[in-house]
């Protein structure tokens, strides 16, 4: 917090910089906005003014949730984002909370398999990982992506809520223990409940890397019932050269509202996640 | 943290064969054994063992639904005597380093302005990640109409300023397409670069500034020689994070060129999706997907310890 002494020097160290990361950052989802709400016959027409609506509709909106699967593609993604979220933050919190409070033969393995899979990007294994699946006969089906995204899920939030475990005292489960508490009711009881940030912020974020979540879904769900928002609006709603941009963008908005009421409601678990995960390793 | 006090339960008296149990589960290793077990099965099925079978498949002739037979390295001697594979391997490069130069001073940037004290500072935090936080296909679909060849409202800003006479083809051209990719994947990357360095540059006292004045340094100097040392840590964590996932990138590539125009924007991601999924050669796929390993081994043992040091 240094500089800005004068008006000039603030306006210069702060608010023109400011402005134009609000305006870079803002602008895409302005247009998404704006673009779901014109006409067509304002769509396409080069001459006019792109900036502003002039006669805004609600059109591609109703064509959106009328004529496409949209509503179906949204209840898929909520599905499969909830199930692997919950699955996901279990597994994890099972996984990190010896990892990070305990020693015992295989801990050092184990915790580096963690960050391995973590950092072993999804294009190394998609190619195999679709033999595997069609193999298992799960082509086309939820279970396909619920059974890959917490390859994703489980090494990210376990490795997120190791740092956080590792913060609490480890008197704390010692004089649990030591008042009858079994290892497992200290973790339930003392260390979980005193982690609940961590545990938001790590749900928060399986979150939403599911709901990102684009190369399994592409791959695994090729028909249109079973897929996911991204999928559906990559794929059904650009057809060759012909793309539907009011719907497109009345998609991609409608698309993003889940994270975002979930991000707003939960901005700074999300913001100390992002920095513990890595920042504090 | 506060702490409540916890109410436990007094264990009731137990019979001698329950308390010999409850003591084995007690023991450090079996509790945790059993704790890890579900999460280490998991990964090992369907993390370790397609990684494995992934190499075992790039040593095959494999095509979907047919029986593949033993080739040894003949998948990467193809691919080292094809001109698109070295050309990948270059748009690789390209991507990675140029987005992470641009993440990393806009994000370096970003946090500065950031770290300086003005009203609605959280809310604007919170606005500023969102392109980080919406999912990225959805918010690439948005850029795709944004460089639209004939709507591009770019296109429409530069030709009304005067600074062009007729719009560009931003996904057409291979230059233009490459940039457009670095663009948008910078735009989408630099908010987490700027709320981390941001988390970062808020560890330094202010005192640490105070002395640095006192001592005559410059705006600069207190830079490089306060803030710089502090979030050293950080910006290498945060980098190395970046390029790895930025290494493995997809669904922005996939969804806003496809890898075109003519291979100009693939990388080994969506060139092995080319090839493994739509052509269905899962061998060749998978060796391609795999010749990306050496460099990403390199960078998760670097990045593996230096957070061990740390």
């Amino acid at each position: 917090m240094v500089g800005g002494r004068t008006i000039g020097g603030r306006i210069l160290r702060l608010y023109l910089p400011l402005a134009m990361f609000i305006v870079g950052m803002l602008f895409p989802f302005y247009w998404m906005l704006i673009t779901s709400i014109k006409p067509n016959r304002e769509l396409y027409n080069a001459k006019i003014m792109p900036l502003i609506v002039y006669q805004p509709t609600l059109k591609h909106y109703v064509d959106l949730l009328y004529e496409t699967n949209f509503l179906t593609w949204t209840y898929n993604t909520m599905l499969v984002a909830i199930v692997t979220t919950v699955v996901s933050l279990v597994i994890g919190t099972m996984m990190a909370y010896p990892l990070a409070r305990m020693r015992f033969p295989g801990t050092a393995v184990v915790a580096i398999g963690v960050a391995a899979t973590y950092l072993v990007p999804q294009p190394l294994l998609f190619i195999p990982m679709s033999d595997i699946i069609n193999r298992l006969e799960l082509g086309n089906t939820l279970t396909a992506v619920m059974l890959t995204y917490p390859t994703l899920l489980i090494p990210f939030s376990a490795w997120l809520l190791m740092g956080y475990f590792k913060s609490v005292p480890r008197e704390l489960e010692e004089s649990a223990r030591i008042d009858g508490a079994s290892r497992f009711q200290a973790m339930t009881r003392i260390i979980l409940p005193l982690c609940t940030p961590g545990l938001l912020s790590a749900g928060i974020f399986a979150f939403t890397l599911a709901q990102n979540e684009f190369l399994y879904a592409l791959i695994f769900l090729a028909k249109s019932d079973v897929r996911t928002v991204p999928i559906g609006a990559i794929t059904e709603l650009i057809r060759g050269d012909v793309f539907y941009w009011g719907q497109l963008m009345a998609a991609a908005l409608l698309g993003s509202v889940p994270v975002a009421v979930i991000y707003s409601f939960f901005v700074e678990y999300y913001v100390a996640g992002l920095t513990a995960g890595s920042v504090k390793g | 943290m506060s702490v409540r006090p916890a109410t436990l339960a007094r264990t009731a008296p137990v019979s001698a064969g329950r308390s010999a149990l409850r003591s084995f589960l007690e023991r450090e290793g079996i509790f945790g054994w059993l704790m890890l077990a579900p999460g280490v099965l998991f990964l090992l099925a369907f993390v370790a063992y397609p990684f494995f079978y992934g190499i075992f498949l790039s040593l095959e002739d494999r095509r979907v639904a047919s029986p593949g037979t033993f080739v040894g390295f003949a998948n990467f001697v193809t691919l080292a005597h094809d001109a698109v594979f070295w050309q990948v391997v270059r748009n690789t490069f390209i991507y990675v380093t140029v987005t992470t130069v641009l993440k990393l001073a806009g994000g370096l940037g970003m946090a500065l302005v950031m770290n300086q004290a003005f009203r609605g500072r959280n809310l604007v935090r919170a606005f500023l990640l969102l392109p980080f936080i919406v999912p990225t296909a959805l918010s690439t679909v948005a850029w795709m109409w944004i460089l639209d060849p004939t709507f591009s409202v770019v296109n429409w800003l530069l030709v009304h300023g005067k600074l062009i006479t007729s719009g560009y083809s931003f996904l057409g051209n291979a230059t233009l397409a490459m940039g457009s990719l670095i663009v948008v994947n910078t735009w989408r990357g630099m908010p987490f670069y700027g709320i981390t360095l941001l988390a970062g540059l808020q560890t330094i006292s202010y005192e640490l500034y105070e002395a640095a004045a006192i001592d005559g340094a410059t705006g600069v100097q207190r830079f490089l020689y306060v803030t710089l040392p502090v979030i050293k840590p950080v910006l290498i964590i945060v980098t190395m994070f970046s390029v790895i996932f930025t290494f493995g990138d997809f669904q922005l590539i996939y969804a806003l060129t496809h890898g075109g125009p003519a291979n100009a924007t693939h990388v080994f991601s969506t060139w092995s999706f080319d090839i493994g999924m739509s052509a269905g050669q899962l061998g060749m796929g998978a060796a391609v997907a795999l010749a990306i390993l050496p460099a990403l081994a390199l960078l998760i043992v670097a990045l593996t310890l230096y957070l061990r040091r740390e």
